[in-house]
Order: structure tokens, then C-alpha cells, then sequence
């Protein structure tokens, strides 16, 4: 193959087959459960039974008589070690202008339990079976306390107090946007729709559990931890810089294949920390495998606003106003991400797709007994979408003007706009996806497919999501003034090998993104080698220089952005090489397809050839340009990106059983430019089906009474199955992103954002009913088709 | 403690375990074949799917010593040496896996569905994936690798 053509096999815009592929399909994958280290101990977590107690004594004695058991520890031993707690990375001040209130997170439970799963003790063992046997023997006596878990309730005077310091449970009062104008708008409005909206509560469930195995080395003071992240170098500085388990240089994390996130992953837990504190004490690797019912109760879940949204529009219904009151749930403690999730990765978004002049939303951070609340596939965004597709698509119907129609009169035409809500979109083309995606589900016959259903006794319905979010988090010092105690760029190095071949340390991490394949597109591309010659790096905190990891569909983005820099130095260089060494003018050297030309000349280098002069240092003054050839950017945006598109889902629903079926559902997504149109579909799939699992299956369910978690495994928790789903019709429109040099959106949250509010809108309009709570069981179905 | 001997992936095995040990642990943990996965403890999510005797088994969901004497198949046993199974060959191809993690249980679900079924239609396929989760391909891609595969085995 030559290069022009590699370069349409493996380049940007090629759906090359993934690189990554090969270990997983013949089971040679390294997950961190398949790390053995020398001498590994395994830990087991006592957890509360009560979703809120006080935690009088703890006894061990008998666990630490049980056979293999090495050692118990409790708070008491976090404490005597003056480990710090786990923490919010992110402040968010209350419309007061005080600054958000909670307690501390310790890492094992002092005086009090805040949910059912929070984390009491840890027994370490020989094997993983003695420590969980040795685990039911810790006899804890618990004070139970009455507790509170959902929004509803908790900020009543006397409604029990998760934490001392947040009185009525309230973590935050936030507000954003201007409240006059909207008051204005409401004022003037011909006509205001407005809906009471519930997001229910998910748990993520990436397929891998959560784990961690953590080493110490007693000659180096060095301590490895080997865990399941989705941004190791952020969980080494939240290790090190405010639990203090180790100083950042003597601390090495390691995220090897990571087995799905969905954003669970991003989190710093008790349980990795306590690997990494108790190996020195042991003097041995400490491994912990979560088993499911552990994920359950202990992985941050996702979702989980109660909201009352209006939407205030004139006599020819173009809108004027949006106002919103949202009670978010936050959990027991705050997560690394938790105050910016409900906030500034929500309420930012509520201006949708349309010219809205003004918004006003409040929004109540509620702590409850119940597992943290983070950010899950969207983070926000979807909770953002449903709200205002939800109050768009009741406004058309309630206007008797058809959905699509009513969008294009209210869509924002003109780039870039100013939201009333911080946000600046740079580019988009809303009516081009709604478009298409009209055309893909062929809209215009709905009706006489609805006929047809009819006749057979089915119930059918369209829906709608023409959804925006905001991705490529993010510029660093626009989330420093919202809060974020981080900055957001990403970093690459482009390591040129004497040989020509090149590796990539890239700060993102891929856990199922296929970065390994994509980011090496790029550089095969841009370099014109072939794309075996490239090794992408990730997920070590001692090869990568720094990272931010990977959520909020910033990869592409951001980190592809650094790595595009870095390539654009590495070229440089090796111009500047190519010229000497070619004894021409820097000015004359082309470098094109792998090779660097004198131009107008035969006379040239390839790129392998290139990279050995660079290493030789032979023919070029070293004084002037130092040899090697090897370069790194920090990459900061200068924009978040805005991926838009129309999702429009078709159901059937059947009367006698409410059993939902979706019929077709289609995704037109406006991602910008796209590397990989197989890996970018294959995101759209699996976000489609997260949205769908919401709106149809997925319910986090805590008892009101007791606060014990109903939906505690997968006999309870209602996860989508193959049967569960049809296959996908995916589209794509393309508006290129101006703020990064590859033009790059991000397509990894768009389906879990798009699809929910598209699925109820359309069993709404098989109903014939305003509003139906998600998730939509078929009891839910029945009762809403039989007016029951 | 017990021993426990079976053949697997053509080799004569054994190990001393606890006679509660499960048949993934006996696999992972004192095989090291770790291209068997845990990825629930109830018997739902069908990472850890081997062929028992032929069968696609949960191998969370079998004691080792009920498998004593068995031919086990796990997915490191699947390829012909350097020639990938066919249906390896078509999840790759179809891009029908990513994390990978649910990869090795629903390429022997498929192995052993495609024995059984040998030409399915997409509602088949998609009903006999009822065991079997996936989080990240909203099992799109792997219906198609299925598909893809029943053609060419």
C-alpha cells in the first residue's frame, strides 16, 4: 500500500478497525482484577446495614481471630494517620453568596453512617474468601437514627439531618440567570406551558466492578495503586495533595483496561484509598474487587432532580422565557464532580437549541442517606434536555402545532450566540439534523403508520429530542470562575523513535473509547506512517507526563487538540532537520505523505529516515536545534464544544399489557468533524441504549422507610438487554467546531442526553397523555393507556 | 481442601481448592485464565460465559468440583492458534465490542448459539443475548457480528 492510500485506510475519517480489539476477543486483557501482585492480601469492606446510625463501638476481635485474617482497621486508624477525607473538586457558592455546606467524607465511617454501604471498616486477609468471612464477624454496634433519602422532605425543619454542618439538608441555594428579565417574560407571555419533571436515579454499572490493588515498596517508599479510573493522574493528586495517603512523586497510579465508566470511575473512593494506606501497614499488595451488590450501593449513582419547569411564550409561539426550580439529590457526601453536576453542567444547557431571551433557574443541592450522586454519562446535560424537550414538545401540542415545525420556529440561526445562560455557541445547524432525522424515520407517512397500528389494537407514537450539550471541557479559566478547583486542559507527548516509529502519552484514558485506534489515526495521518507504527499510551502516572482523564466526551476534543500540537511541533523540528540535512531552505521543505521534500526536487528524506538523522544528530548544528525528536503540548480550549443533533424515537404500545416497544429510533448527531466513523456510531449505540434503559427500565430505588436500596442487583435493577432494544439508525450532520484545531465535538454522551426525552415524548404521544413518569414499566404503560 | 481435575482448552488441569470454590475463580485464580471475567453476583450478566462440555455454562453460576472431569472451554481456548474463530473475527470487524469486558461471555454465548441456531434472524439473536449484558454497545454491533458470523460459519 502506499502512503495515499494508508492514508484512506487508517487516516482521519476512516472506520478503521480498532487496534485495541485483538487482547479483548482472545481473553488477553489486563483489568486490574487480573493483576496479581507477589504476596497480595485482599480486603474486605464492612459496610452499614442502616442508612443512618451512629457507629457506637467496633469490635474485631473475633475477625482478627479468624484464620488468615492479618489485620482490621477502622476510622480510628484513618485518624491516628491523619489522613484527610475524600473531597468535592469542585466549590459552588449558594445565590446568598456563602459557600456550599457538608460535612466531612471520612474514608471509613467515625462516628455516624450516612447510607446503606458507607464504608466502617476494612478486615485484610490471605485470601479474598477469608476476609469476607472474616468481614460478618466485625461486630458493630450501630445507634440507628431516622434517615431521609429523597428530595422531597429533606430540607423540612425537622426531616433528619444527614450532616451538622448543612442545616435542612440544603448542601447549596444556586441560581443562574437573570430573574427580572424572566419574571418580564412570564409577564408578558400569551400563553405558559409547565410541567413537574422527575429524573430518576441511576447506577451507572459499568460491566467491570470497581477494584483496586495497592503496593507499597519499603526500599523506594514508593506506592503503586493499580485501580479501575477513568483519570488516574487526578486520583494521584487527590491522593496525595488532600488525603495525604503519599507525596505525589511516591505515588504511582496505574489504570490499566478499564471495563466501562460511564463516569463511575472518575471518582476517588474510600476503596482504592484504603488499598494504597494499608498496603505500607501490611507491608504487602492489597487487593479489593467490588463485588456487584458493593457497586450498587457504593458507586456514585447518576440522575435524580425533581423539577418544575414553565415555559413562557407569545400569541405566535416563539418562546420568551424559561424558569426552573430543580431539587437535585447529591447523596450522602459530595463526589469529586457533585456541586458542578446539578449546576453548571446543567442549568448552562437549559437554553436548548433555541433562541430563548430569557432563563432563570434555582436549584437546591439536597443531601440525603444515600449513596453519592455524580456525574453519569451526560452529567447534567441529559437532566437539561429532558427538562426543556419535555416543556418543548408539550408546548407544540398544547399550541396544536406539529413538534418539528414548532422546533424550527424557535431554533437559534445565528452563530456564534450568547445564551442568558453563560454558554457561547460557536457553530450548529439545528435544522440540518432535524432534517434528516425526519427523513430517516420518514415523518411524513407517521400518520398512516399510526393507522396501521391502530387497526391492530398498538397504540403508536413520535417523539422528539432535538438536544444540545456542551463538551471538550473545558477552557481552565472559565471553570475556575464557576469554580472548579482544577483546570481542564489535556496533555500529550509525541515520542518519535529513532526508528520512525512513534508513541503517543496521552492524558486521556480510554475505557472503551477506542483511543488506542483513534489517536493513532490522527498521528498516522498526520505523519504519514502507518498506523502500526504508533503506540498510544495511557493510564500510568509515571509515563504520562500529566492527564486530566477522560469524561465529559473531551478526548477528542481536548486531548486529540494536545496531541495535534505536539504533532505540530514534532513537524517543526523536523523541518528545521530535513533542511539541513537536505541542504535546502527551511522554507523550501514539504513534507507531505511521510516524506519531506525539497520542493520543486526529487531530493527528500522519508520520514523514518528523518527520524534516525534527528537521533544521529550528525548532519545539523546541535547548538542551534537540540537532537531528538520528541514533543509535548498542554492544550487548553478556548471553547467548550456544543455536539447537537434530533433524536425522534417510534414506539408501540400495547393497551392490553403496556408492554413499550421502540420500533425504530433514530440519531442524527452533529459531532462536528469525525476521526473514526465506526468508533463515533459505535458511542451513539451505547448512549442511545443508556437513554433508552432511563426512560424504559433503569430505576434506582431506595426505601422511604428505611433507606435500604430496593434496587440492589441486576434481579432488581432493570438493565437493558438485547431484547430490550432495536437496532439504531444513526446519521450524522456536520458543523466543524471552531475552538480546536481538528474540529472535533464529541460524540460519547449524545445518545444518554438525546434519547430519553425522545422516547417519552413519543409513548406521550401514543397515550394520548401530557406526562408519564420515567421509567416507563409496562404496570406505568397499562395504567396511563387504561386511564387508570 | 480439595482437588479438582478437568481438561481445559486441551490441557489436563488440576488444582487443590476449598470445595466452595466456583468454577471462574477455579479458572482465574488458579489457572490464571483471567479472559474470564466477574462481572455480577447474581447470575445475570454472563461475562463469565466457558463452554462446559460443549455448552455455554456461567461459570460463576457452577462449584469447580461440579466440573470436575469436564472439557472447559474459555475464550482463550476459542482461536485455532494465530486463526481467530470466526466469531471473534466478526466482533472485531463489526466493531462489536468496547470496553471489553462483557467480550469473552457473549463470544461464547455466540459460539454456542450459532451450534445450536445456526442461521438466526436478529429477534433470535437478540433473545438469546438475554443473559448476557453489555454497557457500552447497546448491543447493536454485536446482533450485526452474530449475523455477520452465522454467514461465514
Amino acid at each position: 500500500m502506499n502512503a495515499i492510500d494508508a492514508k484512506k485506510a487508517t487516516g482521519i475519517g476512516a472506520s478503521v478497525p480498532r487496534k485495541e480489539d485483538f487482547r479483548f476477543i482472545t481473553g488477553n486483557g489486563h483489568y486490574t482484577d487480573d493483576i496479581c501482585r507477589p504476596g497480595q492480601a485482599y480486603a474486605c469492606f464492612v459496610r452499614s446495614p442502616y442508612a443512618h446510625a451512629t457507629v457506637d463501638d467496633i469490635d474485631f476481635a473475633d475477625a482478627l481471630a479468624a484464620p488468615g485474617v492479618i489485620l482490621v482497621l477502622t476510622g480510628k486508624d484513618v485518624a491516628a494517620d491523619g489522613l484527610g477525607g475524600l473531597i468535592c473538586g469542585w466549590l459552588v457558592h449558594s445565590k446568598d453568596g456563602s459557600p456550599m455546606k457538608t460535612g466531612a467524607h471520612p474514608v471509613l465511617a467515625l462516628t455516624h453512617v450516612r447510607y446503606v454501604g458507607d464504608h466502617v471498616a476494612v478486615v485484610i486477609a490471605e485470601t479474598a474468601a477469608q476476609a469476607r468471612d472474616a468481614a460478618e464477624l466485625v461486630d458493630v454496634s450501630y445507634g440507628e437514627l431516622a434517615s431521609v433519602t429523597a428530595v422531597s422532605g429533606a430540607q423540612a425543619p425537622d426531616a433528619p439531618q444527614v450532616h451538622p454542618e448543612a442545616p435542612r439538608n440544603t448542601c447549596f441555594e444556586w441560581e443562574l440567570g437573570d430573574k427580572a428579565a424572566t419574571e418580564a417574560a412570564f409577564n408578558n407571555a400569551a400563553k405558559v406551558v409547565s410541567l413537574d419533571i422527575a429524573n430518576n436515579r441511576l447506577i451507572p454499572n459499568a460491566m467491570e466492578p470497581r477494584a483496586a490493588v495497592g503496593e507499597y515498596d519499603k526500599g523506594t517508599g514508593v506506592y503503586t495503586l493499580y485501580t479501575t479510573s477513568q483519570n488516574p493522574h487526578v486520583a494521584r493528586l487527590v491522593l496525595s495533595a488532600f488525603v495525604g495517603v503519599a507525596p505525589e512523586n511516591k505515588l504511582r497510579v496505574i489504570a490499566p483496561d478499564v471495563g466501562g465508566g460511564f463516569g463511575s470511575k472518575i471518582f476517588i473512593y474510600s476503596e482504592e484509598t484504603v488499598c494504597v494506606w494499608a498496603s505500607k501497614k501490611v507491608g504487602r499488595p492489597v487487593k479489593w474487587i467490588a463485588d456487584r451488590s458493593e457497586s450498587f450501593v457504593s458507586d456514585a449513582h447518576g440522575r435524580d432532580h425533581q423539577t418544575h419547569a414553565e415555559l413562557a411564550l407569545d400569541a405566535n409561539g416563539k418562546m420568551l422565557g424559561l424558569r426552573v426550580k430543580t431539587k437535585a439529590n447529591l447523596g450522602a457526601y459530595l463526589q469529586l464532580f457533585s456541586a458542578s453536576v446539578p449546576t453548571y453542567l446543567y442549568a448552562t444547557l437549559l437554553s436548548g437549541q433555541y433562541d430563548l431571551p430569557a432563563i432563570y433557574c434555582e436549584v437546591d443541592g439536597v443531601l440525603t442517606h444515600t449513596a453519592p450522586v455524580d456525574a453519569y454519562r451526560g452529567a447534567g446535560r441529559p437532566e437539561a434536555t429532558f427538562v426543556i424537550e419535555r416543556l418543548v414538545e408539550t408546548a407544540a401540542r398544547e399550541l396544536g402545532e406539529d413538534p418539528a415545525e414548532f422546533r424550527r420556529k424557535n431554533f437559534i440561526r445565528k452563530f456564534p450566540h450568547q445564551t442568558p445562560v453563560i454558554m457561547a455557541y460557536d457553530v450548529g445547524d439545528y435544522e440540518a439534523s432535524l432534517n434528516e432525522a425526519c427523513r430517516m424515520i420518514d415523518y411524513a407517512n407517521f400518520p398512516q403508520r399510526r393507522r396501521e397500528a391502530e387497526a391492530r389494537g398498538m397504540r403508536r407514537g413520535i417523539g422528539f429530542s432535538a438536544y444540545i450539550e456542551a463538551c471538550g471541557i473545558a477552557p481552565s479559566a472559565a471553570v475556575g470562575s464557576l469554580g472548579a478547583g482544577v483546570g481542564l486542559w489535556e496533555s500529550a507527548e509525541v515520542r518519535v523513535n529513532p526508528t520512525g516509529s512513534v508513541e503517543v502519552l496521552t492524558g486521556a484514558h480510554s475505557h472503551g473509547q477506542g483511543h488506542e485506534t483513534t489517536f493513532a489515526q490522527l498521528v498516522s495521518d498526520r505523519l504519514g506512517i502507518p498506523i502500526e507504527s504508533v503506540e498510544i499510551v495511557h493510564g500510568d502516572t509515571d509515563k504520562v507526563q500529566f492527564g486530566m482523564g477522560t469524561y465529559g466526551s473531551r478526548s477528542g476534543a481536548v486531548g486529540m487538540s494536545a496531541i495535534q500540537v505536539a504533532l505540530d511541533k514534532v513537524i517543526a523540528k523536523a523541518r528545521k532537520i530535513a533542511a539541513h540535512v537536505l541542504e535546502a531552505g527551511e522554507g523550501d521543505i514539504v513534507f507531505e505523505n511521510g516524506h519531506f521534500t525539497v520542493a520543486g526536487t526529487d531530493r527528500g528524506l522519508a520520514f523514518a529516515e528523518l527520524a534516525l538523522q534527528a537521533y544521529t544528530g550528525h548532519k545539523f548544528p546541535t547548538s542551534e536545534i537540540e537532537p531528538g525528536l520528541k514533543e509535548t503540548s498542554f492544550y487548553d480550549p478556548t471553547n467548550f464544544t456544543f455536539p447537537a443533533g434530533t433524536h425522534i424515537a417510534e414506539v408501540e404500545i400495547d393497551p392490553g399489557t403496556g408492554v413499550v416497544k421502540v420500533i425504530k429510533f433514530v440519531a442524527v448527531d452533529d459531532f462536528g468533524n469525525i476521526i473514526n466513523p465506526m468508533i463515533v456510531e459505535g458511542q451513539v449505540h451505547g448512549g442511545v441504549a443508556q437513554g433508552i434503559g432511563q426512560a424504559l427500565l433503569e430505576n434506582a430505588v431506595y426505601d422511604p422507610d428505611t433507606g435500604q436500596l430496593l434496587s440492589g442487583s441486576f434481579m432488581d435493577y432493570c438493565m437493558p438487554r438485547a431484547d430490550d432494544l432495536p437496532s439504531f439508525d444513526v446519521g450524522v450532520t456536520v458543523t466543524a467546531a471552531p475552538s480546536n484545531p481538528l474540529g472535533l465535538k464529541g460524540c460519547g454522551e449524545a445518545g444518554a442526553i438525546g434519547a430519553p426525552p425522545a422516547i417519552i415524548n413519543a409513548i406521550t404521544d401514543a397515550l394520548g397523555v401530557r406526562d408519564i413518569a420515567m421509567p416507563v414499566t409496562p404496570e406505568r404503560a397499562w395504567r396511563a393507556a387504561n386511564g387508570l | 481442601m480439595t482437588v479438582v481435575a478437568m481438561q481445559v482448552n486441551g490441557k489436563q488441569v488440576s488444582a487443590d481448592v476449598e470445595p466452595r470454590t466456583l468454577l471462574v475463580h477455579y479458572l482465574r485464580e488458579n489457572l490464571q485464565l483471567t479472559g474470564t471475567h466477574v462481572g455480577c453476583d447474581t447470575s445475570q450478566c454472563g461475562a463469565c460465559v466457558v463452554h462446559v462440555d460443549g455448552k455455554a455454562v456461567k461459570s460463576c453460576t457452577v462449584l469447580a468440583m461440579q466440573a470436575a472431569g469436564a472439557l472447559v472451554r474459555t475464550i482463550e481456548g476459542l482461536a485455532d492458534g494465530d486463526k481467530l474463530h470466526p466469531v471473534q473475527e466478526a466482533f472485531k470487524e463489526h466493531h462489536g465490542l468496547q470496553c471489553g469486558f462483557c467480550t469473552p461471555g457473549m463470544i461464547m454465548t455466540a459460539v454456542d448459539m450459532l451450534r445450536r441456531i445456526p442461521k438466526p434472524d436478529e429477534t433470535t439473536i437478540r433473545h438469546e443475548l438475554e443473559g448476557n449484558f453489555c454497557r457500552c454497545t447497546g448491543y447493536h454491533n454485536i446482533v450485526k457480528a452474530i449475523k455477520a458470523a452465522s454467514e461465514v460459519l
